[in-house]
């Protein structure tokens, strides 16, 4: 979201540490629920969830000393919303792997309207027809509009529409933190 | 200014108006009014859009619903195809409008044509034009309608030079700096034109070679009333081609067209290819490694000798295929982004 350059009111509702926790203990279920690494892939939507998807594998790597394979996806040419698009900007989609047949989790940072996961998921059918597709998340903000749920949640943060959950990462912003900022304004 | 001096260095500048601030482009109609950082951002979209091309399923639902009407009032097979191909690609309806058997030839006039396209709804014109300008005329005209010009006159072929830029770009790492020689008839290329324009943005160093009468003379003649920092105040032209292409990355051969000897700028072809055929001989003084380019058609065995055409150093073909990224790049950008439906926050 654009920001309008006034002072908002923002307050911190997961430091680093929390952060950290909460993916090693997705890494930990991720492992569970699939008893091991075996026919995983790791799908990051860009940007963040890219960079959660790295420390995803890393815990992986660290817990099972095997790797999972990793996947960038790009959802810009699958949204639903391209008129209202400023300034829209593709990035790339780096598929290493070969996804058919594997069990596929798709990682992103905030699951809000539902809208992106389901451009990621007709991404994906694009790319081949993995055995299942499972959702980790690190915040979970409510506010659905579509029949789409995670199977991995950081943390669950009930929210009003007129906030924005911001998931800010070291890797693309200075701070290590997740904040919920006041619009003051609603957004539709 | 509907046809424009095709020889002017720049556009008027009441046209750069036409193309909205970089964020909501509306129009691409010549390099000259994209910033460098705008340059690059359709480079950087072009690569995703590589991606696209390379998967086996070759379609992604982006422009449902949009339609794109190629306007040729000139022929072409390859920019046309590619468009059509970069619409297709993204879920766009194509609808290609020859000017032959169309109500042109019933003496209806291009604004004409083009308001009835506008009131049947299409998003995006893509028009080539014999006379320069044509493209211009129809963007101040047609305000519900993104035009791309696909070659006007003697004037500007901006997606030509967009994907020889991206080319460039992918082997060489950077523009910046890259030295970059353009062979042949530049006086009547566009493709030269518009290339002008985006490698002086992008920071590299333009050499351009070929006989003293294909040389676009009023940037000799006229430099010294450039300002300093005018993005042509540092293009070089040197006709001899031995010379110009010592330690160049990238040597560009340009189309000669067999009438330009009827028209009195060659002695002959012969001696042309004598003197400015690219062949592997003039290329071993380049850089090792440098690129051989054409925007094609290619008259081999004239302007490019069919060794290097087809040779290691030959990125003619990958050329072709990087062109319909970058019309894909182009066609998303514009038809974003133009109001409407509501919007969304994250996720």
């Amino acid at each position: 979201m654009a920001s309008s350059g006034t002072e908002r009111p923002e307050r911190q509702i997961m430091d680093a540490q929390e952060i950290q926790r909460s993916m090693s203990r997705i890494a930990h279920e991720i492992l569970e629920r699939n008893r091991g690494v075996g026919d995983l892939v790791l799908v990051g939507i860009h940007t963040r969830g890219v960079i959660l998807s790295q420390r995803l594998a890393e815990n992986i790597q660290r817990f099972e000393g095997s790797q999972a394979p990793l996947a960038e996806l790009d959802i810009n040419l699958y949204r639903d919303d391209l008129q209202a698009r400023e300034n829209p900007r593709v990035r790339p989609t780096k598929f290493p792997v070969d996804i058919q047949g594997k069990r596929v989790v798709l990682v992103d940072d905030v699951l809000f309207t539902g809208r992106t996961i389901r451009a990621a998921l007709d991404a994906l059918s694009d790319l081949g027809r993995p055995r299942q597709v499972q959702l980790a998340i690190l915040v979970d903000r409510g506010h659905r509009e579509l029949p789409i749920r995670a199977d991995y949640v950081g943390k669950n943060v009930p929210t009003s529409l007129d906030e924005e959950v911001k998931v800010r990462l070291t890797e693309t912003d200075q701070n290590e933190d997740v904040i919920i900022v006041k619009l003051g304004r609603e957004i539709k | 200014m509907t046809t424009p001096d095709a020889m002017a260095l720049g556009n008027d500048p009441q046209d750069v108006t036409l193309a909205g601030t970089a964020s909501t482009r509306r129009n691409v109609l010549d390099l000259d009014d994209f910033t460098p950082d705008e340059i690059a951002s359709v480079l950087d979209d072009t690569g995703a859009m590589v991606e696209v091309l390379g998967r086996d399923i070759k379609k992604v639902p982006t422009l449902r619903g949009r339609v794109v009407v190629t306007m040729f009032y000139e022929s072409s097979t390859r920019t046309r195809i590619s468009f059509e191909e970069a619409g297709k690609v993204l879920s766009a309806d194509v609808i290609n409008m020859a000017s032959s058997g169309s109500s042109v030839d019933k003496g209806e006039s291009l604004l004409n044509t083009g308001l009835t396209l506008q009131a049947m709804g299409v998003d995006v014109l893509v028009v080539r034009h014999p006379h320069s300008g044509a493209p211009y005329l129809l963007a101040r005209h047609l305000p519900q309608v993104s035009i791309i010009n696909a070659g006007d006159g003697l004037h500007a072929h901006p997606t030509q030079a967009l994907l020889d830029l991206y080319t460039m770009r992918e082997r060489l790492g950077s523009l910046s700096g890259a030295r970059v020689v353009i062979v042949g008839d530049v006086l009547h290329s566009r493709v030269a034109r518009s290339n002008l324009w985006g490698l002086t943005k992008m920071g590299a160093q333009v050499v351009l070679s070929g006989p003293t009468t294909l040389m676009p003379l009023d940037l000799l003649s006229g430099r010294d009333e450039l300002e300093e920092d005018h993005p042509f105040a540092q293009v070089e032209v040197d006709t001899d081609l031995d010379r110009a292409i010592e330690g160049a990355d990238v040597v560009m051969a340009l189309r000669l067209q067999s009438e330009r000897q009827q028209g009195g700028f060659l002695p002959s072809i012969r001696e042309y290819i004598r003197r400015w055929q690219v062949t592997d001989d003039r290329l071993a003084k380049a850089r090792s490694g440098a690129l051989v380019m054409h925007p094609g058609p290619m008259n081999e065995g004239v302007e490019i000798s069919t060794s290097l055409a087809h040779g290691e150093s030959s990125v003619i073909e990958a050329q072709v295929t990087n062109g319909v990224a970058v019309r894909m790049a182009l066609l998303y950008r514009l038809c974003a982004g133009r109001g409407g439906r509501n919007g969304e926050g994250n996720s």
